[in-house]
């Protein structure tokens, strides 16, 4: 790059000294001037190292396809029997299908009509018409099914989000992966369980009544009335585990959901000083809630998370306000979290967790311990072996080693690049490997010495034949790492990291720096022979 | 002058090449063969299941760690040493519907069997089959590319044969550590794939060396026949393949003696593959080109 002495020395110093200002932050805590004007990156470490939980969770975005045609089936019964059409078989057929039977064939244009202004994300893909009636077969336009399932992603990844947020996880990453996947990383987790528990809930909230008209006994047995389903109760006893399951019979309408919430606080009942979430309606949905009740005196009204039933309270008289409260024998952990997942709001569709893993605490600092042993005698090996074998020249090389490391932890907080197990390996690797380069170049200036050349004129030499196969043999590592990089998953690209910035900045130490020193030493103080 | 090769030697490699494809042949013939027998062994990364790694505070018999876990499922289970003392590892290989509720299941039953803080669950990983298949065939496409790409890369820097030699040796390091790995019952997981890939890369290192040598003395040597001229070029260059591997292999040692668990079987696939890729480019990828060039001889004469 240069020819003076003087000027190659002044770029590995300010190199040197950009790589220290890179590098003091992840060792020392910096005062806030430095914070202000100068680079404040760390090099941090991988779940692996810190202990942590990684999640993969796949967003089961046809359930929200599904959702949104039950709610357009329901949309439908209403229309008909508002346009006094009558109708008899009306449901959902697979994910993405509708059946509507029309009873009176003189009715179809009317349907048709309503058709095509109300229901504009379905079209007509089979029309049976019977002299008893016609039948539509309705599906769900591929765009619009397309557009809800990549809402529903969208929309379950900022939920998430909003819950960890609020949940309180220090330096959480919440990602979109492929087109349905949710990557969740959460360091330094403690009890991976209860943030499962929080992350996966679906947390919807309905309303509905108790069908008290029918029997429950008799729905048990199978005689279930169209309109009505059975949900269950479950409570737990916190002493043995052992789980109780209470059935409901419930009218299958939803009256009101958790959209319409607000806010969700834990709050401790006075009467017997449990815990409880208490839960606050919009505007709209006080109203609502208001009429409601007003409505169903003397009722039971349902409270569902997640097809669970929470409690059944008899309505005592018209609700006004806007406001209700969660019973179900809670711990103060579990009001907290649901008033967490309340307030975030439900997710769209569900998620099933498809990748789980969990490092604990004390195996991450065993591993670091290891990590830096192995780097430690690694090192030493090498270093011993470069001066045992090419005596002066392997302790030139050896300080190029040192630099090498430097650099690379300097490349690795400039890029905020994490460290994990794998890519303290990449760094021991780096080492070994590192030196190959300078082993031939010395094998190549000891030929040359042998073919009687002066020691300049071997160094010469040396560095320049052996160039092109160092920049050869470093670049095929370095393909082969970015290819690991692009398909490796966390701990696993930290070793692709590691392993391609020290190769990079080996090519720099092993040849630019140990050159200098080289020049040094013949140029300035004139050696005649050398240690090699 | 600390010497491990002393200039002038001259091993006849290229003569011996018979030997060593047969040799290699057969490496390559049990290595496959362990892998059609035994099946592939994949890690949970790949299969999907689920992994627990257990350290007990006192020394705890395998056998009646299994014994304990009877109960919990009926699937495929293996429990290995692994790492530190009284620490190992359970993996429950398959396809797992309900992982959550397994990692639960195996926990409470080691808690009722040995005692409640007796041991510390450090690691639990549960991957689904879907993640398994992702994983697996994005692993693959890695690999293959990589070869490609190392294909590509020294066929643009030196010709056509000596890349076609380099590749075939790369396959052949790659099919043998695969090989090892399947007869010592180690799991490929993303670690090994790692190893696998760094193989890829590192090995290929000492043919680039032979084949810049092989270069230079053709100019050289114009006159001498390729054998010569291979052979003595793998001469001139052997200080230099032995001591950039063995610089390789010290900090393996390191890693394979104290690395830990997790990068102890990462290590094992490296030194494989390290010993292996530095014989294969002195025996085999030079050795190709000889070869490549007997079935498709060159239109102009050299000279």
């Amino acid at each position: 790059m240069f020819k003076s002495l003087k000027w190659r020395a002044l770029l590995v110093l300010a190199l040197t000294v950009v790589s220290l200002v890179y590098l003091l932050p992840t060792f020392f805590e910096m005062p806030s001037w430095w914070k202000e004007h100068l680079p404040d990156d760390k090099v941090s470490l991988g779940l692996d190292l810190q202990g942590g939980m990684h999640l993969v969770l796949e967003v089961q975005a046809n359930k929200a396809v599904e959702t949104a045609l039950d709610r357009m089936a329901g949309d439908i019964r209403e229309i008909l029997t508002e346009e006094k059409i009558p109708y008899g078989q009306l449901e959902r057929q697979g994910t993405d299908k509708l059946l509507v039977e029309i009873l009176d064939p003189s009715t179809k244009d009317k349907f048709n009509e309503v058709l095509e202004n109300k229901l504009s994300a379905l079209e007509k893909i089979k029309v049976d018409e019977r002299p008893e009636g016609v039948t539509f077969e309705l599906m769900i336009k591929p765009k619009e099914a397309e557009h809800m399932k990549r809402l529903a992603v969208d929309q379950c990844l900022e939920t998430i989000r909003n819950r960890v947020d609020q949940f309180g996880v220090a330096e959480p990453t919440i990602q979109k992966q492929g087109e349905d996947q949710i990557l969740v990383q959460l360091p330094g987790i403690r009890d991976p369980k209860r943030a499962i528990e929080l992350i996966g809930k679906t947390a919807l909230l309905e309303f509905k009544l108790v069908d008290e008209e029918n029997s429950l006994d008799k729905a048990l047995k199978g005689e279930i009335p169209p309109d009505s389903e059975i949900l269950y109760q479950k409570h737990e006893n916190k002493e043995t585990g052992e789980v109780t399951r209470v059935p409901y019979l419930l009218k299958k309408t939803t009256l009101l959901t958790g959209e319409y919430l607000t806010s969700a606080q834990v709050r401790i009942s006075s009467q017997f000083n449990e815990p409880y979430v208490g839960i606050d309606f919009s505007d709209i949905g006080g109203k609502l809630f208001e009429r409601i009740t007003a409505a169903n005196v003397k009722k039971r009204l349902a409270i569902i998370l997640d097809n669970n039933v929470y409690s059944a309270p008899v309505i005592q008289e018209k609700i006004s306000g806007g406001s209700a409260q969660i019973t179900g024998r809670f711990t103060e952990d579990e009001a907290r979290d649901l008033a967490i997942v309340l307030r975030a709001g439900s997710l769209k569709a569900p998620v099933k967790i498809i990748e789980k893993r969990t490092v604990g605490p004390s195996l991450g600092k065993d591993s670091i311990d290891q990590g830096l042993r192995s780097c430690i005698v690694g090192s030493i090996l090498v270093v011993l072996f470069m001066v045992f074998y090419y005596r002066l020249s392997g302790a030139v090389a050896n300080f190029s080693l040192i630099f090498n490391i430097i650099l690379l932890l300097a490349g690795m907080a400039a890029f905020k690049s994490t460290l994990t197990l794998p890519g303290i390996a990449g760094i021991v690797l780096t080492i070994g490997m590192a030196v190959d380069a300078n082993v031939l170049i010395f094998e190549r200036t000891r030929e040359e010495i042998r073919a009687g050349k002066t020691p300049r004129a071997s160094i010469d030499a040396g560095y320049s034949k052996a160039l092109i196969t160092i920049v050869d043999a470093q670049l095929t590592t370095i393909i082969a790492a970015v290819f690991l990089f692009q398909f490796g998953t966390g701990p696993i690209k930290g070793f692709a990291v590691t392993l391609t910035i020290g190769l990079i900045a080996s090519l720099f130490t092993s040849i630019y720096v140990t050159r200098l020193i080289f020049d040094y030493f013949l140029i300035e103080r004139r050696i005649k022979s050398l240690s090699i | 002058m600390l010497e491990i090769i002393k200039p002038n030697t001259n091993f006849d490699f290229v003569g011996k090449t018979k030997m060593f494809l047969a040799l290699s042949g057969l490496l390559i013939v049990i290595s496959i063969f362990s892998v059609m027998v035994k099946g592939w062994q994949f890690g949970i990364d790949f299969s999907g299941g689920t992994l627990v790694q257990v350290k007990f505070k006192s020394p705890v018999e395998i056998s009646s760690i299994k014994a304990n876990l009877k109960n919990v499922t009926t699937r495929e289970m293996t429990v290995q040493g692994f790492g530190e003392e009284n620490e190992y590892m359970i993996r429950l290989a398959g396809i797992v519907t309900d992982l959550e509720a397994l990692s639960d299941k195996i926990q409470s039953s080691l808690e009722q069997g040995f005692g409640k803080g007796s041991f510390e669950i450090r690691r639990v990983e549960m991957v689904g089959p879907r993640v398994g298949k992702d994983l697996r065939d994005k692993a693959t496409l890695a690999v293959i590319f990589s070869l490609i790409g190392m294909l590509i890369y020294i066929w643009w820097r030196f010709e056509l044969r000596f890349g076609v030699g380099a590749i075939i040796a790369l396959a052949h390091d790659v099919t043998i550590t695969v090989g090892t790995l399947s007869i010592t019952n180690k799991p490929i997981d993303l670690t090994i794939i790692a190893a696998l890939l760094t193989i890829v890369g590192y090995s290929v290192n000492d043919t680039i060396i032979v084949c810049d040598r092989i270069r230079e003395n053709m100019k050289k040597m114009a006159r001498e026949k390729l054998e010569k001229l291979i052979n003595v070029s793998i001469n001139e260059t052997l200080s230099r393949t032995i001591l950039t591997s063995g610089t390789v292999f010290l900090v393996l040692i390191a890693l394979f003696f104290l690395g830990g668990g997790v990068i102890h079987d990462f290590a094992f696939a490296l030194i494989i593959g390290v010993i292996v890729g530095t014989y294969s480019s002195v025996y085999i990828a030079t050795p190709l080109v000889i070869f490549w060039e007997q079935v498709f001889p060159p239109k102009k004469r050299r000279r």
